[in-house]
């Protein structure tokens, strides 16, 4: 059983820091993902840990061990990344095993560790080909299935579906969580910038931007309660409405709404947070009236872009019988309890 | 660039015949046909035989063409080991350490060859590395003449060898030789033929430096050439300079056979 701890490590290139004193811990055969726009530092900690780059300062540790200044075939960890990396000289077999051969595993064992880790990724009748002569999810399969042969205590998984077709991309990623349910002992760090990704398969999330850890925990806290607008904007693409926290709920563009504002003092600005297809149309609880600037159908849903009082709101309503027309008065309106109120400038934290 | 017009077709392809036949094609074609003949004193050559390929295959010719095949293998294999591995060791430098490294293997090509042979005749002549007068001395220039080339050309594609192969090696647990062994140099292996071919290659037809320093028994082909027209035996000096055109290209397209089994993409 091996986790993996980032102790407040920075990873600097040429003076630029591209992760700050990133402090969060893996559990032992936990999944995390690690999610953010590109450039927010998510790869440079998978690669840290992977013992690509160097931390300029702090630790990396990998079952309690420290190997911040271990080389990389030392660590014990199996990886997979975005462009599979296959070696292109060697049949899926011999790739799956060069793990085994490069660690002089008892050689009687390997070909039975081979076709074990082969089977597990439904690859083992392609034993024999080379990676050119299979598709792209076939070749990721064969990537995990190489990763996983050497056993590892700790799995690193960078973008491993980005490569993949949407349709391959939602099999690939049923895949993944059940190969997660017969290997409950690994963890898994899996950097993805697709939140669809990171809520299916991750018992937690860890949001990145800027280099900066912005917000860790269970998929369900951070799309139900996110702390910081970043991490509500991009878990689920949240409104992100300025209020002045009231009394008795808050004041969006002139107009009181009724919602818990928690500790919010009154007469502070804060950020209202509430989920496009939380959003109902017609009258309700805390209507907000205004006019249709946009209308796009999605197939199942319709999104309207609202402009209420100056400030866009977007909604996600179940396929409309009468398209909405542009300009259009709608009003729209929310329960208090799908609402979350941020402490506004959470994002610069 | 494409030609789509019939005109600018036809405009191309006399300019290529143009440049080509006269450049390229017809001093080629008129050593072979002088290695065919016993006088040229018309337009054309004439007194057809093929004795002259027969004295081109055996004797001193003979051993003239093994003595380059020798010496044109071991200082191709020479250069490419060594070439190679100042290629691997620069990439691992930084880019300051690497272009010195560059600029340190392109010497013997922007020196004039007659002075790398000069220097190299200087540097061996006497104890404690006394060359002179051997077959070495002869591999050692040529070896050093066309490190250059095989350097460049590892370096091209070490360059363009995608990173992730090696990471994730090293993420298997593979250790740094055993990278290189089994990843980058099998990765490597289709450039590495290309420069063995062109080493080779520079090596057969090298004269200029060869001829300050070869021994009375290690004579290479082309300087049998150029003695033996020297002297006015034109006739024979072209057989044997067919054979030595003919042995290398059967070389280069041997290797060249092993490239294209070795490239994997």
């Amino acid at each position: 059983m091996s986790g993996i701890r980032f102790d407040s490590v920075s990873v600097a290139y040429h003076g630029t820091t591209v992760l700050d004193s990133l402090d969060l811990t893996v559990e032992p055969g936990e999944v995390m993902a690690l999610l953010g726009p590109s450039g927010s530092g998510k790869t440079t900690a998978l690669r840290a840990v992977a013992g690509f780059v160097r931390p300029v300062s702090g630790r990396v540790l990998i079952g309690g061990r420290d190997v911040t200044a271990l080389p990389p075939h030392k660590r014990g960890i199996g990886m997979v990344v975005q462009q599979y990396a296959l070696f292109p000289h060697l049949r899926v077999e011999d790739n799956v095993a060069f793990g085994l051969r490069a660690q002089k595993a008892p050689r009687a064992g390997i070909p039975a560790r081979v076709t074990e880790a082969l089977e597990m990724t439904g690859m083992a009748a392609y034993a024999r080909r080379y990676p050119r002569e299979l598709s792209g999810g076939q070749q990721q399969r064969v990537a995990i299935a190489r990763a996983l042969a050497i056993r590892p205590g700790v799995l690193l998984l960078d973008e491993p579906l980005s490569a993949l077709d949407a349709q391959l991309r939602s099999g690939m990623l049923a895949e993944l969580a059940r190969l997660h349910r017969e290997l409950p002992d690994v963890s898994i760090l899996y950097v993805t910038h697709d939140q669809v990704e990171a809520l299916t398969l991750a018992d937690r999330i860890a949001v990145m931007d800027r280099a900066r850890l912005q917000d860790c925990g269970t998929p369900q806290q951070l799309y139900r309660a996110p702390r910081t607008e970043f991490t509500a904007s991009f878990v689920g693409n949240a409104n992100l409405l300025p209020v002045t926290v009231a009394d008795a709920g808050a004041v969006f563009a002139g107009r009181p709404l009724d919602l818990d504002t928690g500790r919010a003092a009154p007469g502070a600005t804060a950020t209202l947070c509430v989920r496009p297809h939380l959003l109902g149309l017609g009258e309700g609880p805390n209507a907000l009236r205004g006019t249709i600037t946009e209308v796009q159908w999605r197939g199942s849903t319709h999104r309207l872009y609202v402009d209420v009082g100056g400030h866009r709101v977007k909604a996600d309503l179940p396929e409309l019988r009468e398209t909405p027309a542009l300009g259009d008065e709608v009003t729209l309106h929310f329960e208090p309890r799908d609402a979350v109120l941020l402490a506004a400038g959470v994002t610069d934290a | 660039m494409l030609v789509h017009s019939k005109g600018g077709r036809w405009a191309a392809w006399s300019l290529f015949g143009i440049l080509f036949v006269p450049l390229f094609a017809l001093p080629l074609l008129v050593v072979v046909a002088a290695s065919f003949a016993t006088r040229w004193s018309g337009a054309f050559p004439s007194g057809p035989t093929t004795a002259n390929y027969a004295s081109a295959v055996q004797g001193e010719s003979l051993q003239a063409l093994t003595t380059s095949l020798v010496t044109a293998l071991a200082a191709s294999l020479l250069a490419l080991t060594a070439g190679t591995w100042a290629a691997l060791a620069a990439a691992a430098l930084g880019r300051r350490g690497k272009r010195v490294l560059d600029a340190l293997f392109m010497l013997p090509v922007a020196v004039p060859s007659v002075v790398v042979g000069l220097a190299v005749l200087v540097a061996f002549s006497r104890p404690p590395l006394l060359l002179n007068g051997t077959s070495t001395i002869v591999v050692l220039a040529h070896a050093i003449l066309v490190t250059a080339f095989a350097h460049q050309s590892v370096s091209a594609a070490i360059v363009r060898l995608d990173p992730a192969y090696e990471q994730a090696a090293a993420s298997l647990g593979a250790r740094p030789a055993y990278v290189l062994w089994r990843v980058r140099i099998p990765l490597l292996l289709p450039s590495l033929t290309a420069a063995a071919g062109l080493c080779f290659a520079l090596s057969m037809g090298e004269l200029s430096a060869t001829m300050m320093l070869y021994p009375p028994d290690w004579m290479p082909l082309p300087v049998r050439i150029f003695t033996a027209t020297d002297r006015g035996s034109l006739f024979g000096g072209s057989a044997v300079a067919v054979v030595l055109m003919a042995t290398t290209l059967l070389v280069l397209l041997a290797v060249s056979r092993v490239r294209t089994r070795a490239s994997y993409r």
